[in-house]
């Protein structure tokens, strides 16, 4: 029980990772291999602010959200348009956006380990027990699950309940049909992609609040983002959602019951169970 | 066989040069025979690499997994087996890998390949730390060896004369052929009869037990091995940017990448150890946007171009109708 519920809480934060990459590549079409570099950077920035500004965490958000949302604009306006125009159809699109994003990744990595060279950081905030069904947790965790919980909810609702939120969803579908509606697709698709490193990053900070973080980890957590991204269903939240509880609580239960070293191992068996069952993801429908 | 009179020229010519190159360690020791080592080493892993990132456009980011891989196959058995044996051992270690993932992989759809490769090395790499420190004891191993700078020298050299010989024989065979129609188009390659997933396997094992050979080589020469230095990410990237740098299209394109960008490497990271990582970040953006083929794809568009203005349009609906 006490493993189900930690994996759980865990889970809030990964669905809201997994959300973010899901939004740049299910409509922006962009494959960002660099998505963990944006949550490790938010991890940093929440850091500086708390313990440099005494900044809550929490209200942090509101300056690292649109924050990001505008930087991420910027990558997709300088970096990702230019390939978006080069490319002749969506293969070389995929091919140069993973090569593109590979080198931000590596840029992003030497430029935080610049700053803040390759040390463990963390801080502590709101470190007391809190208790659910006669087992305690760590009140940072399970306020960092309802912020998950609420964005997630925030986001649900803009897709599904805005004139704005549809014409995302639109575009995912299928970007020529949407111009026939008059959806401006390059302004869709920048939208997507800044939205998609917003949110990554209010999950780097609501991750940073009880986890340890480094410089170097980001891979590892894009690798979490594109396994859940794939195991969901590409552009499908309530896949992505289900993958996300389904990924915490199983790496949790293998780092309590076997080892801790081995959450990595246990992210690529269930990755490779779901390409071997399920490669159209969890609800999808197998291609005709 | 029957083998156009312009390749014997090339595998002459490549065969002599290599025997040119194969005399250095008699002229220089220290500083430019250890740049000869790395230029060699990256010329194996990038033209490996090439061969089957090349022509299927499936970009792997696998290399520092292969090169881990031949690397604990010496340090584990070193005390144990002769040497060549444990060249063996990194060859069958490298295929057994590049299967595993082929056969999850490869049969899908090439983005699942991508996003596999991506967290390979480090999965690796954290399961033998977690076995090391459950079974083993020490997080590190020890391998000590007779072989100088001039044997590595010369294995991988020897070993940069056996890929490009495979690679042009699988150029030359209905396995590179294949490859090719995939590359340009699946959909026909799987009309005309093409079993692309096996086709991929086979190259992409092909490939990865070259890399894991040049990791075997190499682990004398760090002679204490740790999965933090083994499976270095760095390594996959080098080995995507230089081969991007020379160009894919030509069985020697990556060379072209390879030799300056090793000069450069070796400046940069002795002159600016602590920004390495963010000039290579910046000269990987500015390939993948100025130069999307590479320097050898770059001089080729250029030759064409000018050819066919020299010979004016009607030259240019010629050769389109051919």
């Amino acid at each position: 029980m006490q493993i189900l519920l930690t994996g759980l809480l865990l889970g809030g934060t990964y669905t809201l990772i997994a959300l973010g990459l899901t939004l740049q590549y299910g409509v922006a079409r962009i494959m960002n291999l660099a998505n963990g570099e944006t949550l490790v950077a938010a991890c940093f920035v929440t850091f500086w602010l708390y313990t440099g500004l005494g900044i809550n965490p929490l209200l942090g958000l509101l300056v690292i959200g649109p924050g990001a949302f505008v930087v991420n604009w910027l990558i997709y306006a300088w970096l990702m348009q230019p390939l978006v125009k080069r490319a002749k159809n969506r293969g070389m699109l995929e091919v140069d956006s993973i090569l593109a994003t590979f080198g931000l990744l590596f840029l992003f990595q030497g430029l935080m380990l610049l700053v803040f060279g390759g040390d463990y950081f963390n801080y502590e905030f709101l470190a007391q027990p809190f208790t659910i069904m006669g087992n305690s947790f760590g009140l940072n965790r399970v306020v960092a699950f309802v912020a998950a919980a609420v964005i997630a909810v925030a986001l649900y609702v803009f897709l599904y309940r805005t004139d704005r939120g549809t014409a995302v969803r639109a575009v995912a579908v299928d970007p020529r049909a949407a111009r026939l509606v008059a959806i401006d697709v390059r302004k869709t698709a920048a939208f997507a992609f800044a939205l998609g490193g917003a949110i990554t990053a209010c999950a780097g900070t609501l991750l940073s609040t009880f986890y340890t973080f480094n410089t170097s980890m980001g891979v590892v957590f894009t690798m979490k983002a594109l396994i859940i991204v794939i195991m969901g269903g590409v552009g499908d939240i309530r896949g992505a959602v289900l993958a996300a509880l389904v990924l915490g609580m199983t790496e949790t239960a293998v780092a309590s019951l076997l080892d801790p070293g081995l959450t990595l191992a246990a992210n690529y068996a269930l990755f490779i169970l779901v390409l071997l069952f399920r490669p159209q993801g969890i609800f999808g429908k197998r291609p005709a | 066989m029957n083998i156009p009179r312009n390749e014997i020229l090339a595998l002459g010519a490549g065969l002599a040069g290599a025997a040119v190159l194969a005399l250095l360690p008699l002229v220089t020791e220290g500083f430019w025979l250890s740049i000869g080592v790395n230029i060699m080493l990256y010329a194996v892993m990038c033209t490996a690499w090439a061969l089957f990132s090349g022509p299927t456009h499936l970009v792997s980011l696998a290399s520092a997994a292969f090169f881990g891989v031949g690397t604990y196959a010496v340090a584990i058995f070193i005390d144990v087996l002769p040497f060549p044996v444990l060249i063996l051992i990194a060859i069958a270690a490298g295929t057994v890998l590049a299967l595993l993932v082929g056969l999850a992989t490869l049969r899908l759809s090439g983005v699942y390949f991508v996003i596999f490769t991506l967290g390979l090395a480090e999965l690796i790499g954290q399961i033998v730390t977690w076995v090391q420190t459950n079974f083993g004891g020490a997080i590190g191993l020890y391998v000590f060896t007779d072989f100088t700078e001039t044997h590595l020298y010369w294995m991988l050299l020897a070993l940069t004369v056996v890929v490009f010989i495979t690679g042009w024989l699988v150029n030359r065979s209905r396995l590179g052929l294949a490859l090719r129609i995939i590359g340009n188009d699946e959909a026909v390659a799987r009309h005309v009869g093409v079993n692309t997933a096996r086709a991929r396997i086979i190259l992409f094992a092909i490939s990865g037990s070259f890399i894991a050979v040049a990791g075997a080589i190499m682990a004398p020469r760090y002679s204490y091995i740790t999965p933090d230095a083994a499976f270095n990410p760095m390594t996959s990237f080098m080995v995507v940017i230089m081969p991007m740098l020379g160009g894919t299209r030509r069985l020697w394109g990556p060379l072209v990448g390879v030799v300056p960008f090793t000069l450069i490497m070796d400046f940069i990271s002795s002159n600016f150890p602590n920004q390495t990582a963010v000039i290579v970040g910046i000269a990987f953006l500015a390939i993948v946007y100025v130069l999307p083929d590479g320097v050898t794809g770059w001089l080729e568009t250029m030759f064409h171009r000018r050819r066919s203005t020299e010979n004016g349009p009607l030259a240019k609906t010629a050769e389109e109708v051919k």
